[in-house]
């Protein structure tokens, strides 16, 4: 009976062998459980998605129209893409620097009892499930950007991007700032840990330089959480990505791929999915699993790369400690 | 050039807790003041009242006065941000920003004041090297991170980067606590050098350094734990080390606590 | 401008050069606005903001309140760069910004509580919580949620049946033996599939459960989907917790001659077991929102069906959307009152949840 004083390994008791093996065979299975959930996950939906795409008579990619049912099918990701890639972007252009603002706000511009306390908040409004910021943005929101579209169109309506014919605005812009509201408090949240980990010992040496408040911000606070602010971005688009009731109730689908995104009009791949499945027939909803294998591709690359760069950033901490 | 500080009556609060408690002292213009004294007695709080960098803390507030020149710090219309332009502070651990270079270290703070041209910049910017006898160490890696430099060579980055924006005051809040013995010879020599342009404070843990670099001593002290700190005597530093007023302040210096 | 070199002294440099003002630099005294600048600044622009909305008949208090932020703004800016100088504009300008961000993110979510609420309750009763929706026309009022109730609840016992065993045991595989190469798998695919949206999740137990293996809309279908959306953030709370735990514990453990396995269930695991507790209440609360997978694989049904196994089910979640597309005053009230029954629920066991890990915090932790 002996053990090696560096190694933490238990005692080999003749007891302990039996259900070690046992204990280590069902942890070691759960996380195999996930390896092979994932692998599921994959395969499955590339396989019932090749049934789909082999029958298809459109062109997926470029195909505007979905009509699955339709005997041939026709069926393309054409305005679903676009949909999905514009109204995330209006998402976070305009949560981003919003969440970026309130994360400064809490860390650096209130006292730090306040600003917990508006960061305890935020955490519970993360919480609130997607179906009723839906519910809220059809009802609520959707009548209250009438003027301000309005206003967009008078003055910027010649860029025909921003044009306006009145109607309700179930666009793609109104997705996209519901999107946005939707993610503020992910992204708010992550960009305050980093920020409130930014050394005292810079913003001092900055103060004592004769910096105001907002020099100390961007000399010894900025630098510091650029790349957390980037990976919670990410996250936040990942999430926008893949949102799926909130658009649904939202907007007004059409198959048409337009650049003016204040008319009704477009889709995303979620919505679609959420919005043709009762009508799909067993086709249809191949159809619909080829098209949501191209979201999971999408939000998995933009996931990755979050995730990566939070890795790259824990080395750099690292090193810096 | 440089200036002399009056201290009236002055206390510092953390919220309700009292740090400092009616100190009255001056520092004088062109000399070396050094702060000595054991740990929580206030000394690196009052360095802080100094420029104004002790309200930033959560509940930090101050009551009495602080004179620059006759001038009241705390005084109606005055910024205290002007006031760290003229009283500047050099920090316990070396600082440098990590995002920048040495060169962007050293012009942080001019560069805050608005558009300086470049051969100005560079000009201020080997001066303030220089005069922080590091120039030589690193002109030739001006542009490299200044988080690469020893901690030695970071301190010195720090003063180059502090006295760059000619403050009138430097305050230094045991500079050489982070460094080694080589390392604290540099800066001490630095010190000497210093002060011939700059009103120079300095808070320390080490008496053989005060005994060295100062040519002003302040002792304080405090009755307990939780208790504020107060000033207990100020003097030539001479006179301090080898026959003092008071006997708390022989009993600290001959290393007998009373 | 520069300061003449007299003072060089042939090594050294004497004095660096600074090219501001110099009798600007060195007075400490600066023309400052009052304290209550801002304040007043805020007043006008509301009321300027008010006056035009008025005067213009914009409709909507979104309009009033874009007005005011503009104009508090520049009127920030514009008077401090008069009276402090523009540096000190800059730095007002950032923290007005800073401040009308953080307003403009507290409308829209004050504004979502408190509809939800003051809507919520017009038909939230006694009745409204234990009737179902079977026989009520959509466009009638009437009706309730005890069928969502009992089917969302159902879904979420099974999906954190089935998730929180293989979350834990994961997350205890990662900590206590993970060192391999498995181990950094099986931590990356974690990571990928806490990104996986609801609705893939969803897809993928409609291919395998219901096309391929051939069996009907369920209740237990829906949990099967839940269960993949909650196993990520169950193994990623655990890992947490358990990395807390100092090694010191485990390691006086096996210097008693107790084998590893029963280190982990009898010391392990009990010191951090708030924490892990709290971590599956959270993710409880996540998937109880949930409503994109249930679509495809739950389907929603009007009456009561208390076998989560057997036919389609309701679901909270799900009865607001079917509610909110039946587009008619009161299916919109019923959907409200569901959505204050959800977001309650959800909001009640975060708070739960929190305070247990407050409670019960491992010493180390802070």
């Amino acid at each position: 009976m002996h053990t090696e004083l560096h190694d933490i390994s238990p005692p080999a008791g003749s007891t302990g062998r039996r259900g070690d093996r046992v204990f280590l065979g069902l942890s070691r299975g759960a996380g195999l459980t996930i390896l092979v959930l994932m692998g599921g996950i994959a395969a499955f939906l590339a396989w019932r998605a090749s049934l789909a795409l082999a029958q298809n008579e459109g062109n997926f990619l470029t195909t505007f129209e979905w009509n699955a049912n339709a005997s041939p099918p026709v069926f393309g990701i054409a305005v679903l893409a676009f949909g999905t890639l514009v109204s995330s972007l209006i998402a976070m252009i305009l949560a981003v620097p919003i969440a970026v603002a309130i994360a400064l706000f809490t860390t650096h511009y209130v006292p730090r009892r306040i600003g917990s306390l508006i960061g305890y908040v935020i955490d519970l409004l993360a919480a609130v499930p997607s179906i009723v910021y839906g519910l809220w943005g059809a009802l609520l929101l959707v009548p209250h950007l009438v003027g301000v579209y309005e206003w967009l169109d008078s003055w910027l309506g010649w860029t025909v991007v921003l044009s306006y014919d009145g109607g309700a605005p179930r666009s793609l812009m109104t997705v996209g700032i519901l999107l946005a509201i939707m993610i503020l408090p992910i992204v708010t949240n992550v960009s305050r840990e980093v920020f409130r980990q930014a050394p005292d010992t810079h913003q001092e040496a900055a103060l004592a330089l004769g910096a105001t408040r907002w020099e100390v911000v961007r000399t010894a606070v900025l630098p510091f959480g650029r790349s957390g602010v980037i990976s919670a971005s990410m996250l936040g688009l990942g999430r926008a990505l893949g949102e799926t009731m909130a658009v649904a109730t939202v907007l007004s689908p059409s198959a048409i791929l337009s650049a003016r995104i204040l008319e009704p009009g477009g889709g995303t791949f979620a919505q679609n999915i959420a919005s043709a499945f009762k009508e799909a027939g067993e086709f249809g909803r191949d159809a619909l699993i080829a098209s949501g294998l191209v979201l999971f591709v999408i939000t998995l690359l933009v996931n990755g790369a979050a995730r990566l760069i939070i890795a790259r950033r824990k080395e750099y901490s690292g090193a810096n400690a | 050039m440089s200036k002399r500080i009056d201290i009236t009556g002055l206390s510092a609060y953390y919220g309700t807790h009292k740090a400092i408690e009616d100190v009255t002292l001056s520092v004088e213009p062109k000399a070396v003041t050094a702060f000595i004294g054991p740990s929580g007695c206030g000394k690196s709080t009052l360095l802080r009242t100094l420029n104004r960098m002790h309200e930033v803390i959560d509940g930090g507030r101050v009551e009495g006065e602080v004179r620059l020149d006759g001038e009241d710090l705390y005084g109606q219309g005055v910024d205290p941000v002007a006031v760290r332009r003229v009283i500047g502070m050099v920090f316990q651990r070396p600082n440098p920003f990590p995002t920048m270079s040495v060169y962007d270290n050293v012009a942080a703070g001019l560069r805050l004041n608005g558009k300086v041209r470049k051969a100005d910049l560079d000009d201020v910017v080997e001066r303030s090297l220089r005069g922080a006898n590091l120039w030589n160490e690193v002109k030739d890696r001006l542009n490299r991170p200044g988080s690469g430099l020893s901690g030695g060579q970071q301190q010195r980055l720090c003063i180059a980067r502090a006295i760059a924006v000619r403050p009138q005051v430097l305050l230094m809040d045991e500079p050489c606590s982070a460094l080694d013995p080589i390392s604290t010879l540099a800066i001490e020599d630095l010190m000497g050098k210093l002060k011939d342009r700059f009103t120079i404070v300095i808070v320390t843990h080490n008496m053989q350094q005060a005994a060295r670099i100062s040519d002003r001593t302040a002792f304080f002290n405090l009755s307990a734990v939780g208790k504020p700190g107060r000033l207990i005597e100020i003097n030539d530093t001479e006179k301090i080390f080898s026959n003092p007023n008071e006997k708390a302040t022989e009993d600290y210096i001959s290393g007998r606590f009373g | 401008m520069r300061i003449p070199e007299h003072e060089y002294d042939g090594h050294e440099p004497e004095h660096p050069v600074t090219v501001a003002d110099r009798r600007d630099d060195l007075s400490i005294h600066r023309p400052r606005l009052p304290r209550w600048t801002p304040a007043a600044v805020a007043g006008a622009a509301i009321g300027v903001a008010v006056v035009l909305g008025l005067a213009l008949g914009l409709h909507s208090k979104v309009q009033w309140g874009l007005i005011a932020a503009v104009l508090f703004v520049l009127g920030q800016y514009a008077l401090t760069a008069r009276v402090e100088g523009r540096r000190r504009a800059t730095d007002r300008l950032a923290t007005s910004l800073v401040l009308v961000a953080f307003l403009i993110a507290v409308v829209p979510l004050a504004s979502l509580v408190w509809s939800t609420i003051v809507r919520g309750v017009r038909v939230l009763d006694a009745y409204f919580l234990t009737h179902s929706m079977k026989g009520v026309a959509a466009i009638s009022p009437g009706g309730g949620i005890y069928h969502a109730l009992v089917g969302t609840l159902e879904q979420v016992a099974l999906a954190t049946l089935m998730a929180a065993p293989l979350g834990l045991l994961t997350g205890v595989y990662l900590v206590e033996y993970g060192r391999g190469r498995l181990a950094k798998v099986i931590t990356f695919f974690v990571d990928v599939m806490t990104g996986i949206p609801s609705i893939v999740a969803g897809l993928f137990i409609l291919s395998l459960w219901i096309l391929a293996l051939g069996f009907g809309y369920s209740g237990f279908a829906g949990s099967l989907a839940l269960a993949i959306l909650m196993i990520p953030t169950v193994v990623r709370s655990t890992e947490e917790m358990l990395k807390l735990v100092p090694n010191e514990l485990r390691e006086a453990s096996y210097a008693l001659g107790v084998p590893k396995w029963k280190t982990i269930l009898k010391v392990v695991l009990p010191t951090c077991f708030g924490g892990v507790v709290t971590g599956v209440m959270l993710s409880i609360a996540r998937i109880t929102g949930e409503t994109a997978p249930l679509l495809l694989l739950v389907f929603g049904n009007p009456a009561i069906n208390a076998n989560p196994f057997e036919g389609a089910q309701a679901s909270l979640p799900l009865f607001i959307y079917e509610q909110w597309a039946a587009g008619n005053e009161a299916s919109y009230d019923r959907a409200w009152a569901a959505a204050l029954v959800l977001i309650a629920f959800v909001m009640i066991l975060n708070l739960l949840a929190r305070g247990i890990a407050l409670w019960k915090a491992p010493k180390t932790g802070r």
